[in-house]
């Protein structure tokens, strides 16, 4: 390979890496919030803080759900169609087993 | 023209659209087949789950949650896979740069991640069976076995599938697009990790 070839190919390399999307930069950024937020999650389970344990840690949950969907798995950059066929069956499921649960008098009891 | 000319011949872009203008949307059919399995897998970890926020304060005879979980340990295991979501991303990222040197690399390495996931799963359930938790001990060891060893499952088919295609990326042996290839790998592997988090979530943390 020529060094013109060679510059070429890299720069075919490199433009397909920014085209994919983020720098590798980014994605250790996410880690590090993931990290971030499951400690935070840890260390709400050790302190008490009354009622706001639950949705506080329910909200945690979903940020960190939703970090990885759209950023480790490129859902965010992506063709509309994937987004409908994940979240349609994601609230479906959450749907029916809220059904499901309620049928079983689960939140009367909680 | 040099546009489609370009993205026919990389056979990707981060839409899932290059080199698919022959599908009916558009996109690669193998995508869509993917993002559609994850969906539906959506529905069976949702069945699981809910099965065992019903069941987890059903244990007349043996132990409870508060007396087998240990947080720390699950703490570290969760840590273990997320980093594993990391380290498969990179992988992707490096597939798409055609650096397939540092794609097995980083494949390999969420491997041994899973591996030490699945590790740390297999030791957790030695230890709450010898603190009296077995299968049919009761409603809540039966619901949390099925559970946590589905999920199991699904993480040993993701390192099978990783080291599968390290040896065919080795073997030159993947057909079409390596970086389809890869990044449907990385799905599955991604979706295991959501799972995780909302089981860690759920079932560690939220007191009985």
């Amino acid at each position: 390979m020529t060094t013109v070839e060679h510059a070429s190919h890299a720069a075919e390399s490199h433009d397909d890496h920014e085209h994919a999307g983020h720098s590798n930069k980014h994605y250790y950024l996410v880690a590090l919030a993931l990290a971030v937020l499951t400690g935070l999650e840890v260390l709400l389970s050790y302190v008490d803080i009354g009622a706001a344990f639950l949705p506080l840690l329910m909200i945690l949950m979903m940020i960190k759900f939703i970090m990885v969907v759209l950023e480790f798995m490129h859902l965010r950059r992506d063709a509309k169609l994937f987004h409908y066929l994940f979240w349609s069956g994601f609230i479906l499921a959450i749907l029916v087993y809220i059904g499901a649960l309620a049928t079983f008098k689960f939140f009367l009891a909680a | 023209m040099s546009t489609a000319v370009a993205e026919h011949n990389t056979g990707h872009d981060d839409h899932g659209h290059g080199g698919h203008g022959h599908t009916s949307t558009g996109l690669s059919n193998n995508k869509l087949a993917m993002w559609l399995f994850l969906g539906s897998e959506c529905l069976l970890f949702g069945g699981l789950i809910s099965t065992y926020m019903l069941y987890r304060g059903r244990h007349p005879k043996g132990p409870g949650p508060d007396q087998v979980f240990s947080i720390p340990f699950t703490s570290v295991s969760s840590f273990v896979l997320l980093m594993s979501s990391l380290t498969m991303v990179l992988a992707v990222s490096s597939a798409q740069a055609r650096e397939m040197r540092q794609t097995k690399l980083w494949l390999t390495v969420t491997a041994l991640l899973g591996a030490t996931f699945v590790g740390g799963q297999v030791f957790e359930f030695t230890e709450f069976y010898r603190k009296g938790l077995g299968f049919t001990t009761s409603l809540f060891g039966s619901s949390f076995y099925t559970l946590t060893g589905f999920h199991g499952v699904h993480v040993t088919v993701g390192i099978i599938m990783l080291m599968a295609l390290v040896g065919m990326l080795k073997a030159e042996r993947v057909p079409g697009d390596k970086a389809e290839v890869v990044e449907l790998v990385g799905l599955y592997w991604h979706f295991v990790d959501i799972v995780w988090i909302l089981i860690f979530t759920l079932v560690y943390l939220i007191p009985a």
